[in-house]
C-alpha cells in the first residue's frame, strides 16, 4: 500500500501523526501508555476531540457531517490511530447506528440524531441478542406493540457492550408475531435509555470487568417516530449494519500495532530474562501471525475499494471477521506466551495512574496479557459466531 | 478407594457456588476445606508410613488431582504437599521433617517453594538469588516471582546459588526460610485462575546452618524430581478439567436451542465435540503412561512428563478454548463454571514450561 502514497496522502498521513501524537486529550495517551482503563468521560472527550477535528465522521459521507475519505485516507487514519495506541472509537454510535440512520432514517431523524452521535454527545448501545437469541437471531422476542402515536416495548437485551454508560439503545425488536419468514416482523427502534422501564444490570465477563450487560424493557412506551424505516423491515436495516460491524471488528490495524509492539519486545530483555527473540519456536509463530495479517490487510482494502466503487459491504466482510478475530486471538495468544509465568498474577489494581513502579507486578503491562486473552475469546463469539459468519460464506458466497 | 472419596467430597461439599466463593473470599482459600483435607488424610498421600504418611505414588496423586481439577479446587496442595512436600520428603533431614513436614501433614503449616525468579522463564538452573556463608549459617538476598501459596507460606523453600554461574544446575542449594523472618519481603496477590502467589524478595535474610536441606551445591538434581512430579499433577488436574469441559459442552449443546432445534444437532458441531473428546482420551492416555513410568526416576519417565505436558499444553488450550466458544456468550461469563475452568487450564499451560519448551526436550 505504502508504495502507492500521493504526495497529498503522505502529508495526510503526517497531519494524522501528528493529531494523535500532540493534540489528544490531557491524559489520554498517559492512560494509554500505562494501560490504565478508560472511563465513559475519556471516552467522549476523546472523540469529541476527533469531532473538533472534523473527523469524528471518519466513515461518513460528507453531507452528513462526515469525512468523505477516499479509502487510502481511511487505511492511514486507522493506522496512525492504532499505531498512536490511541483509543478506539466506540463504535455503537459513529460506525453502527449513525449509517444507519443516514441510509434509512427520515430527515427528521436525521436532524434529531446524527449531530449528537458526530459529537459524541450522546452515548449509544446496540440491543440485538437476546439470552434465547443469540446466533439466531432472528427468533428475537422483545416486542414492540403499537398503542397509538407510541410502541410498549418489553423482553430483555442481552451482551449489551457498555450499556452502562448508554443514554440510547438501538434495537431491532417484534412489531408483528404473524408473518411467513420470522425476518419480516422486526423492526428497527430507537430508545431513549433513561425512559421509565428501561433497567440495566451488569454481567461480569471471564476476566472479572463490568464491560457487558442486560437490558431489561418493561412496558416502555417508545414514540413511533422512533421507528427508522418502515415497519418490519429491520432486519434489512440491522444486517446492513452487522456487515458494518464486521468490516470494523477485523482490527487489522490493532493487530499490526500489537505484533510490531510484540516484536520489539522480542528484541530484548524482559525482567532480565534472555531476549524472546532467541527463542526460535516464539518467532516462528510471530511471523506466521504477520504472514496472515499481511494477507487480510489486503482482503480489507480490497473490500474497502468496492465499498468505495459503490458497492455496500457484502458477504465478505463475513470474511473479514472471521479471520480478523482469528488473528487478534493468536496475537492475544502470543502476547501470554511471552508472558510466561508473569500471565498468572491477576493485578488490577497496580494498572492506575501514579503507581509506584517498585510495587509492580511483572514488567510494564505484560499481566494484562491473559485478561485481555480471556476477554477476547468473546471477539470470535460476537458481531454473528465465526460459525455464523462461516454459514453466511457457505451460503451466500459458495452458493451452498 | 481415595478417587471415589476425593470425588464424593467434590459432589458434596465443593460446588462451584462454594467454590467461587471461597476463591473470592480474602484469604483466597478456605482454611476449614484445608483442614478436612488433612483429617481425611489427602495431604499424607504421598509420603512414606515412617513420615506419617501412606505411600501413595503418582497413580493416587493422578487419582486427586484429576478430581481437584473437576472441582477446580483452590486449596493450596499442589504448593504445600507437592512443591515444599516433595523437597522435604525428598531430603528432610529427621529433624527438619519433625520441624516442617510433620506440621504440614497435619494442615497446621503453610510451605511454599520460591522456585521461579524473574528472569527464569522455565529453566529451573536459572537462579540469581545467592546464598553467601556467614558464621554458623548463611545470607540469602534474591527475587523470587510467582510464589504459590507465598503469601501464606510459613515456610519458604529457597533455591539459592552457593556457587557456578547463573544459570548452571550445579551450584544451586536448598534453604529452609521462616516466611516471617526479618529481610523476606512478601506482596501476595490472586493469579487469573484463583489461586494465590507471591513476589518475595530476600534481602540479607540470615539463616542457620540447619536451614541447608539436603546436599550444598546439590539442590537441583532434587527440584527437577519435584518439578516433574508437580507438572504430572497440574497435567492431571488438567485432564480432570479437559473432561468436565468437554461433558458440560455435549450437555450444553443438546439443551441450547437455536434455529428451532438443539445446536449439538448440527453436524459442524458435533465434530468439534469429537475432537473435544479425542483431545481428552488422548490426554488421559498419556496421563496413564506418565504416571506409570514415573514410578521410577528414568529417562523415559522424564520424557513421558514432556510428552505430556506438551500434549496438555495443546490439546489443553484447544479443548478450553472449543468449549468456551461453544457455549458463547456463556462461556465468558463470570458466572459460568466453563470460563472459570478455561482459566485453570490457561494458567496450567504457562506453568512448568509451556509447549513449546517441552517438545523441544523430546527433539533434542
Amino acid at each position: 500500500m505504502h508504495v502507492t502514497f500521493s504526495d497529498d496522502e503522505l502529508a495526510f498521513r503526517d497531519e494524522v501523526r501528528s493529531f494523535f501524537r500532540d493534540d489528544m486529550p490531557a491524559g489520554i495517551a498517559e492512560k494509554q501508555r500505562l494501560s490504565v482503563p478508560l472511563d465513559r468521560e475519556d471516552y467522549v472527550r476523546f472523540q469529541k476531540a476527533l469531532f473538533e477535528k472534523g473527523w469524528a465522521g471518519y466513515n461518513w459521507p460528507v453531507e452528513y457531517g462526515g469525512t468523505g475519505w477516499t479509502i487510502a485516507q481511511k487505511y492511514i487514519f486507522g493506522t496512525e490511530m492504532a499505531d498512536a495506541n490511541a483509543p478506539v472509537i466506540i463504535p455503537f454510535g459513529l460506525g453502527m447506528v449513525g449509517p444507519v440512520v443516514y441510509t434509512f432514517g427520515n430527515e427528521a431523524q436525521k436532524q434529531r440524531f446524527l449531530p449528537d452521535i458526530l459529537e459524541s454527545n450522546v452515548w449509544w448501545c446496540q440491543g440485538y441478542s437476546e439470552p434465547g437469541s443469540g446466533s439466531d437471531l432472528a427468533s428475537l422476542k422483545t416486542r414492540a406493540e403499537l398503542a397509538g402515536d407510541h410502541y410498549v416495548v418489553n423482553g430483555t437485551k442481552t451482551w449489551t457492550t457498555l450499556g452502562q454508560h448508554a443514554d440510547w439503545i438501538f434495537c431491532l425488536v417484534r412489531t408483528n408475531t404473524d408473518v411467513a419468514r420470522r425476518q419480516e416482523g422486526i423492526s428497527f427502534l430507537l430508545i431513549d435509555m433513561h425512559t421509565p422501564g428501561v433497567t440495566v444490570t451488569p454481567i461480569i465477563t471471564i476476566e472479572g470487568d463490568h464491560e457487558i450487560n442486560e437490558v431489561h424493557f418493561a412496558d416502555v412506551q417508545v414514540p413511533v417516530e422512533n421507528l427508522i424505516g418502515e415497519e418490519g423491515k429491520g432486519w434489512t436495516y440491522g444486517k446492513v449494519l452487522l456487515q458494518h460491524e464486521r468490516t470494523g471488528t477485523a482490527g487489522v490495524a490493532r493487530s499490526n500495532y500489537r505484533l510490531k509492539n510484540l516484536r520489539a519486545q522480542a528484541a530484548r530483555s524482559v525482567r532480565g530474562a534472555a531476549p524472546l527473540a532467541n527463542d526460535r519456536n516464539f518467532m516462528r509463530k510471530l511471523a506466521a501471525t504477520e504472514v496472515e495479517l499481511k494477507a487480510l490487510e489486503f482482503t480489507e482494502l480490497r473490500t474497502l475499494a468496492a465499498v468505495a466503487s459503490g458497492k455496500a459491504p457484502g458477504p465478505e466482510s463475513s470474511i473479514l471477521k472471521l479471520r480478523g478475530t482469528e488473528l487478534q486471538q493468536a496475537t492475544d495468544e502470543l502476547y501470554v506466551e511471552a508472558a510466561g509465568y508473569y500471565a498468572l498474577p491477576y493485578v488490577p489494581d497496580q494498572y492506575v495512574l501514579d503507581f509506584p513502579d517498585e510495587n509492580r507486578v511483572g514488567e510494564g503491562a505484560e499481566t494484562t496479557n491473559s485478561l485481555r486473552y480471556f476477554n477476547f475469546r468473546k471477539a470470535s463469539i460476537y458481531g454473528g459466531s465465526n460459525e455464523i459468519q462461516k454459514n453466511i460464506i457457505a451460503k451466500h458466497v459458495l452458493g451452498l | 478407594m481415595l478417587a471415589d472419596s476425593v470425588e464424593k467430597f467434590i459432589a458434596n461439599d465443593y460446588d462451584f457456588e462454594s467454590r467461587q466463593k471461597i476463591a473470592g473470599s480474602e484469604h483466597g482459600y478456605s482454611s476449614t476445606v484445608w483442614q478436612t483435607f488433612a483429617d481425611l488424610g489427602w495431604t499424607a498421600v504421598p509420603f512414606s508410613e515412617a513420615d506419617g504418611g501412606f505411600d501413595g505414588g503418582p497413580l493416587e496423586l493422578m487419582v486427586m488431582m484429576q478430581q481437584f481439577g473437576r472441582g477446580l479446587v483452590v486449596e493450596p496442595y499442589l504448593a504445600n504437599i507437592v512443591l515444599a512436600g516433595g523437597i522435604l520428603r525428598r531430603v528432610g533431614s529427621e529433624a527438619q521433617k519433625a520441624n516442617w513436614l510433620q506440621p504440614l501433614i497435619a494442615g497446621e503449616l503453610q510451605a511454599a517453594l520460591a522456585f521461579v525468579e524473574p528472569q527464569s522463564r522455565y529453566d529451573i538452573a536459572n537462579i540469581e538469588t545467592t546464598a553467601e556463608p556467614a558464621g554458623d549459617g548463611w545470607v540469602i538476598s534474591g527475587q523470587k516471582g510467582i510464589v504459590l501459596n507465598g503469601g501464606h507460606a510459613g515456610l519458604l523453600i529457597v533455591p539459592a546459588r552457593t556457587s557456578g554461574a547463573s544459570t548452571s544446575p550445579d551450584g544451586i542449594t536448598l534453604f529452609a526460610v521462616d516466611g516471617a523472618v526479618d529481610g523476606v519481603r512478601k506482596q501476595p496477590y490472586q493469579t487469573v485462575d484463583a489461586h494465590q502467589a507471591a513476589e518475595i524478595r530476600l534481602e540479607n535474610v540470615q539463616v542457620d546452618a540447619g536451614a541447608v536441606l539436603g546436599e550444598i551445591d546439590a539442590g537441583h538434581a532434587v527440584l527437577e524430581d519435584v518439578i516433574d512430579e508437580a507438572t504430572l499433577a497440574v497435567c492431571a488436574e488438567a485432564v480432570g478439567i479437559m473432561q468436565i469441559m468437554t461433558d458440560k459442552t455435549v450437555e450444553y449443546s443438546k439443551n441450547r436451542v437455536q434455529f428451532g432445534v438443539p445446536i449439538g444437532s448440527f453436524q459442524a458441531l458435533q465434530h468439534r465435540m469429537v475432537d473435544m473428546l479425542t483431545a481428552c482420551e488422548q490426554s488421559y492416555s498419556l496421563l496413564i503412561w506418565a504416571s506409570m513410568a514415573n514410578a521410577d526416576r528414568t529417562d523415559e519417565a522424564r520424557r513421558s512428563i514432556s510428552a505430556l505436558k506438551y500434549q496438555i499444553g495443546t490439546a489443553g488450550k484447544k479443548v478450553g478454548q472449543e468449549a468456551v466458544q461453544l457455549h458463547g456468550g456463556m462461556g465468558v461469563s463470570w458466572d459460568t463454571d466453563i470460563a472459570h475452568y478455561f482459566k485453570r487450564l490457561t494458567a496450567i499451560g504457562q506453568m512448568f514450561g509451556n509447549a513449546d519448551w517441552h517438545l523441544d526436550k523430546l527433539a533434542a
